[in-house]
């Protein structure tokens, strides 16, 4: 990982809304294939910082690229080369499995014949292929969110960004998920991801705390827990939100 | 210790969809319960079932010995209840919501004030602030308060700590704390289920039945099996191998460790520790410990499977 390029260098990023600043100047890089946690607590600015990553807003200061693009003027471009998956991420509840995919294939700009074989693929993979035709609807909500971020995968894109991606799942498919993510990231593709559950953070090879728009601590979770002499994940949170 | 909630042989579907299924549960007065399970087990189906906002098909419950579906109205008078979505007037102020919900109860701010103090002290800075434009938490300790301003009986609160961070999530269970000790019966529901130690007892729910209730250390020494905590310098390689372990029952990511159960029910942690070396694992660690509500969560989702 060390002598390639950064997948996503951000520097001196910042964000202001009127005279509330939600993002401080933050600086940091990602590595192709590393999962890198985004973490924080609510209003500290993971959300406004992730929204200018993605090209959906544009900052007030610094400088950032995301696979190779600039996100104040290459935004297009961006959104093609990112996969992006949040807990609300709604698939067409009344289209079929093989409808959903075609749709979003389609918004993406895949070839028929494309969108045909990575559908073929993927749920051949997730063990789905006599279900296609089903309608969304009609499947358990786990099923669902593994079908969100295939579909989310659609394009091949180089980097994924997961927010909150397993709130509310049910414990076991929790970790079907994670299983998903890891398998993902080992095959090459930046996994960008928040999440509010602290044991998930420690699959995260590492880790960004925010906190009042700043970020306040960066490393492995190991060496996180080590500089805050704390047992868990949630420690380390909690000592760095509470101040 | 009386029972205020007693809940018989509920069911709910809804178009075919079977959300409830012969549901029974006894919350007592005073208590603070929880209600666990991930999105879809029917924990909003229950709750809008006692806060009279829903029919149920078969079966019956009583909230403070009066009927849900036959003496609503007496209910609704003693029932504070929060929904999981903010539906406060947004285009109102702060002090005006309060306002408004004091007086749909017939009582005032002033008069239940010391109740809802604690909380409304962090409120009170942003009193003429639209609801609309609170930030979460503000919205949340809002609705709370709304809730509350009739001091009532009994409160429902359905997933209110749902996409809220750790550090405010342990704020929140404090509250409800404080209002357990006015001697208001809480029946909380959520999808985290390290809440479940917050709470005297719980009900794990999963697929509209409820698998176990008990206190959180009673369901935990009824995990059936000896349950290790396993990590090493590469957990993705270790939960591979775990899992092609002939004996494995189960293995699961838990954070820095990977938890296992084996078939056999002797101690097993030297047998397992041979099989690592053999695996070509070096600086691994098998640990018995003592199981979490997540863990027995798990395990009565295969039971019930």
């Amino acid at each position: 990982m060390s002598n390639t390029r950064p997948i996503i260098q951000a520097e001196q990023l910042t964000k202001v809304f009127g005279n509330f600043t939600a993002v401080n100047r933050i600086s940091f890089e990602v590595s192709p294939g590393e999962i890198f946690g985004f973490l924080g607590a609510n209003g500290a600015g993971k959300t406004t910082a992730m929204r200018m990553l993605t090209g959906l807003l544009s900052p007030s200061a610094g400088k950032a690229t995301v696979a190779g693009f600039d996100i104040y003027k290459q935004t297009e471009k961006i959104k093609r080369h990112i996969g992006y998956m949040s807990q609300k991420f709604s698939l067409y509840d009344d289209l079929s499995i093989r409808e959903n995919f075609r749709f979003y294939g389609g918004i993406y700009g895949l070839s028929t014949s494309m969108i045909r074989k990575q559908t073929d693929d993927m749920l051949e993979k997730m063990g789905l292929t006599s279900e296609k035709n089903t309608l969304l609807k009609a499947l358990p909500l786990g099923w669902k969110q593994k079908l969100a971020f295939a579909i989310a995968m659609i394009h091949r894109p180089e980097i994924i960004f997961l927010d909150e991606p397993t709130g509310g799942v049910d414990p076991v498919t929790r970790r079907q998920f994670w299983d998903l993510i890891t398998e993902t990231a080992y095959q090459g593709t930046t996994i960008f991801v928040t999440t509010h559950y602290m044991d998930e953070a420690e699959y995260c090879h590492r880790i960004s705390m925010m906190v009042d728009g700043k970020i306040k601590a960066l490393d492995s979770p190991k060496s996180l827990k080590k500089q805050f002499d704390a047992g868990s994940m949630d420690e380390v949170f909690l000592k760095l939100a509470r101040g | 210790m009386n029972t205020y909630i007693q809940i018989e042989q509920i069911s709910k579907s809804y178009q075919g969809a079977r959300a409830l299924r012969e549901v029974r549960l006894e919350v007592q007065e005073g208590e603070l319960f929880g209600l666990i399970g991930p999105d879809g087990a029917g924990k909003t189906s229950l709750i809008r079932i006692l806060a009279t906002l829903l029919l149920p098909d078969s079966g019956t419950a009583r909230m403070g010995q009066k009927d849900v579906v036959r003496d609503y109205l007496q209910i609704r008078k003693r029932l504070g209840y929060m929904p999981g979505k903010f539906s406060l007037y947004q285009d109102l102020t702060v002090r005006e919501n309060l306002e408004l919900f004091a007086t749909l109860f017939g009582t005032t701010i002033r008069e239940n004030y010391g109740l809802i103090k604690d909380i409304y002290v962090q409120l009170e800075p942003f009193n003429k602030r639209l609801a609309g434009k609170l930030s979460g938490g503000m919205k949340q300790k809002l609705a709370l308060c709304c809730a509350l301003i009739h001091r009532p009986e009994v409160m429902l609160l359905d997933e209110p700590t749902t996409g809220v961070d750790p550090v405010s999530r342990k704020e929140f269970w404090q509250m409800l704390k404080g209002l357990q000790k006015e001697g208001i019966t809480l029946l909380v529901s959520t999808p985290y289920m390290d809440e479940a130690k917050l709470c005297q007892r719980v009900a794990l729910i999963q697929s509209g039945q409820i698998l176990q209730t008990d206190s959180p250390e009673g369901i935990t020494r009824q995990f059936p099996a000896r349950l290790y905590a396993v990590n090493g310098k590469d957990n993705y390689q270790l939960l591979q191998d775990l899992r092609a372990y002939p004996y494995a029952s189960s293995v699961f990511s838990f954070g820095e460790d990977i938890h296992y159960t084996d078939e056999r029910e002797e101690d097993i942690a030297l047998q397992l520790n041979e099989y690592l070396r053999a695996k070509g694992h070096t600086d691994h660690q098998v640990n018995p410990i003592v199981p979490s509500i997540e863990d027995c969560f798990m395990e009565l989702m295969k039971q019930s499977d």
